[in-house]
């Protein structure tokens, strides 16, 4: 049962990555491809209706994670207080950014929300790769099962470890570019004109990189987290897992040459599902990896009792097939290319 | 206010107190543009449906607030009270984690669809898109209402071997009797927040002699609903509220009512100074028998005071849990003498012409929040000092690595930052009720006066 969850709040969380992802990444790169104002008002209506819906999946991934492991909850959400808060201001300042911005038509409003926009998404997929990488590098907790990590300590992978030392921040630097990478194919497929060859651009530039820091990060997390081997001697069938992150990434390359622009996005969603599946199903059965092995979290002693986990069990799949009826209703809707005239947001 | 604890607490208080001027807004607005939708359809009538777009661009507003400023209650169950939920997360995680799959999941699809698009949708299709969107918030607000209900509480539960609280009963949880009563308080408050603000941009409008057909629109609907709105709010929904709290929680009634003396016949308070070292109310204006009368029904029923109880079991606050809960309910009251008033009026055809009416009706905006808010500081420092009332003692749920100096960073952070988010609501929420919703109106729509252009 406990497994199970597990499977379901890693899904939960890599569908939260996927969406959120390619809306963050637009952020990221807004001002690098969209260099007029009406460029950037089609960035944003290219996720305008969908951002929101997109970010409730953090939403529900927390809340299930909460109600199946709540001692994991308590433990990371205290002991990443801080990154964890400023998370939070950065979602404040981004939702407000977006969903203000086109309430007034002024030259002083619009740019002032689409600087705040863009910077608060381009730290939000920093500070994103930054958490995952100090999950699967692990964390100073003890026998109470708390920790707290200050934002850093001798960025070295110590026993005292911060929330950024040079291999969360390698990780960090891997997640933007792998979100803007992502955020550009998306506004190549929904957008036209000189904004659409720019996110061309902007993805092929990201793509190399995203190669060298893939192979970089497998690399150095192998040896950081002996977990992960372990696991891939025990599973061998888990190397589907990171080959499919190998050919999304070599599909992404690939469409991109041959300019099918919604396969090259759904390349990178295959990418990105590899990747993060990867690194789930490296550090299991842990939840949360400690500094000191012995003290970390597993499923099964993070886990709820088996009657909460079993009820959750029926309404989490009735909520997750409403959820499939509105994500297609809502996507199939808004298919196609932004319009460069209309104002179809705000 | 130096410890841990303190500010993990005024943390919270703070960031929910903030939020919740928004759902409260936002879920009774959604109840009225659903209605304001209804009559566009079955009266056909293009005025109708433009005082619901006007109030959509005002619910957009609201909403966008509601979310942003929502996200951080959820994460501070975690952050911030770690070994609450540690404790209680297999129970209260349960509603928490419903209350994104099904309501924020609804709302977020539909609230596109609702705000821009009435031209694609036509009619009936954009009365669906409010009404899904009128349906997420009010889920979600049982939801969250579910989860304090627990607390307040606690049933369908055992002890697992770690003193962790196991979930046993998910309907238990789902339909407790508390959370049933506890919701219909909190719709109607709601609702009051709805329709004051709704007739207070009517009587503003009326007032300044612009919008005249809208101005009496919004105040019809806000005065009809509001009237319903307050009277249920007192009976049945007040007084269940009462019955639950003598019967579950009489620490807490004693200490709301400030009774520190146990007595047959006890008398209620309508004001004084509760004086608690000294365990007297200062400069009391009394009604005798009253509190027996509302609490047993019976005028000389026994009511147990303070001085009943261990002092560690009293709530923590009784000076700020007695004014809040006194607010609230003088308000309560004042809403009735208002809408009441109001509505007498509206069904002689004279409020629109009775200045002095419309006066009253504009500058009670405010209160309606104020009163939410007494509402909830009742609720929430009338379990003190409880977190789980009988389970879990406050003092022992926040987070045990998390210090004060950390706490106070992010308060500060979020005091900051929601100041300017406040200004800016404002400034938004003044701007749309100075464009009004005349703005656009095609020529011969009926548009009775020029409207008022940007």
């Amino acid at each position: 049962m406990e497994t199970l969850w597990f499977c379901l709040v890693a899904v939960m969380l890599a569908l939260y990555v996927l969406l959120d992802g390619f809306d963050l990444g637009a952020g990221a790169v807004h001002f690098l491809v969209a260099k007029t104002e009406e460029e950037r008002r089609q960035v944003i209506a290219s996720i305008g209706p969908v951002w929101d819906g997109n970010e409730v999946w953090l939403l529900a991934a927390a809340g299930t994670l909460y109600f199946a492991f709540p001692a994991l909850y308590a433990s990371s959400f205290s002991g990443f207080y801080l990154p964890l808060m400023m998370v939070l201001w950065l979602l404040i300042l981004r939702g407000t950014s977006i969903e203000f911005r086109n309430h007034i038509k002024s030259p002083i409003w619009i740019p002032f929300w689409d600087f705040f926009f863009s910077v608060s998404s381009l730290l939000l997929a920093i500070f994103f790769g930054a958490a995952l990488a100090n999950v699967v590098r692990g964390v100073p907790l003890d026998q109470s099962g708390y920790f707290f990590e200050p934002l850093w300590t001798n960025f070295r992978l110590s026993e005292q470890t911060g929330i950024l030392d040079w291999y969360t921040i390698l990780v960090g630097v891997q997640a933007l570019l792998v979100l803007m990478m992502h955020g550009s194919l998306w506004l190549q497929w929904k957008t036209e004109g000189a904004l659409n060859q720019r996110a061309a651009r902007m993805a092929s530039w990201c793509w190399w990189r995203v190669l060298v820091l893939t192979a970089l990060v497998t690399a150095v997390t192998f040896s950081i987290q002996p977990q992960v081997s372990v696991n891939f001697k025990t599973w061998p069938l888990g190397y589907i897992l990171p080959l499919l992150a190998v050919a999304g990434l070599a599909g992404v390359q690939f469409e991109l040459r041959r300019k099918n622009e919604r396969n090259a996005f759904l390349s990178s969603c295959a990418y990105l599902l590899g990747l993060l599946t990867s690194a789930v199903f490296g550090v299991y059965p842990m939840v949360l990896p400690a500094r000191n092995p012995i003290y970390a979290l597993t499923i099964h002693n993070a886990k709820a009792a088996d009657y909460g986990l079993k009820v959750g069990l029926a309404w989490w799949l009735i909520g997750m097939i409403l959820a499939a009826i509105y994500f297609t209703h809502v996507y199939s809707s808004f298919a196609g290319k932004v319009s460069s005239d209309s104002t179809s947001h705000g | 206010m130096g410890s841990a604890l303190d500010v993990h607490r005024l943390h919270f208080a703070f960031t929910i107190t903030f939020h919740y001027l928004f759902p409260q807004l936002t879920m009774g607005l959604a109840l009225l543009i659903v209605l304001l939708k209804s009559i566009a359809i079955r009266t056909n009538d293009e005025h109708f449906s433009r005082a619901a777009h006007f109030w959509a661009k005002i619910f957009g507003i609201n909403f966008a607030l509601g979310v942003v400023t929502g996200i951080p209650m959820e994460f501070q169950f975690g952050t911030n009270w770690a070994e609450f939920s540690k404790t209680a997360g297999g129970v209260i995680g349960q509603t928490l984690a419903m209350e994104g799959l099904f309501s924020f999941l609804l709302e977020s699809t539909f609230l596109g669809l609702f705000l821009y698009g009435e031209k694609k949708l036509g009619r009936v299709g954009h009365w669906w898109a409010a009404f899904f969107v009128f349906l997420g918030s009010w889920m979600s607000g049982y939801f969250i209402v579910a989860t304090d209900a627990w607390m307040q509480h606690p049933i369908g539960y055992q002890l697992g071997a770690h003193h962790e609280i196991e979930l046993t009963s998910f309907w238990g949880l789902l339909l407790n009797h508390w959370a049933l009563w506890q919701y219909a308080h909190t719709m109607l408050g709601a609702i009051q927040t709805g329709c004051f603000v709704m007739a207070a941009v009517g009587a503003f409008y009326v007032l300044s002699h612009r919008d005249p057909f809208y101005g009496r629109t919004f105040l019809r609907t806000g005065v009809l609903v509001g009237v319903i709105a307050a009277l249920l709010q007192l009976e049945p929904s007040g007084d269940m509220q009462g019955k639950l709290i003598t019967q579950y929680q009489p620490t807490t009634l004693a200490a709301m009512e400030g009774l520190f003396e146990s007595q047959d016949g006890a008398p209620l308070a309508i004001l004084g100074q509760p004086d608690v070292p000294k365990r007297t109310l200062d400069n009391p204006l009394i009604v005798p028998n009253m509190l027996s009368f509302l609490t047993y029904k019976h005028w000389n029923a026994h009511v147990q005071g303070l001085n009943d109880f261990p002092e560690d079991q009293w709530p923590d606050k009784i000076e700020l849990l007695y004014f809040s809960y006194h607010v609230m309910v003088g308000l309560g009251t004042i809403f009735i003498a208002i809408m009441v008033l109001s509505a007498f009026l509206l069904w002689r055809k004279k409020l629109f012409e009775a200045r002095w009416m419309l006066w009253i009706i504009m500058l009670s905006v405010p209160l309606p929040y104020i009163a939410n808010t007494a509402g909830w500081l009742t609720a929430e420092l009338g379990r003190q000092p409880w977190l789980i009332y009988g389970l879990m003692r406050t003092a022992h749920g926040f987070s045990p690595r998390v210090n004060a100096g950390n706490a106070w960073f992010t308060l500060i952070g979020f005091m900051g930052l929601y100041t300017v988010l406040a200004i800016l609501w404002l400034f938004l929420i003044y701007r749309e009720i100075e464009i009004g919703p005349e703005l656009e109106a095609r020529p011969g729509a009926g548009a009775l006066e020029p409207s008022v252009a940007e």
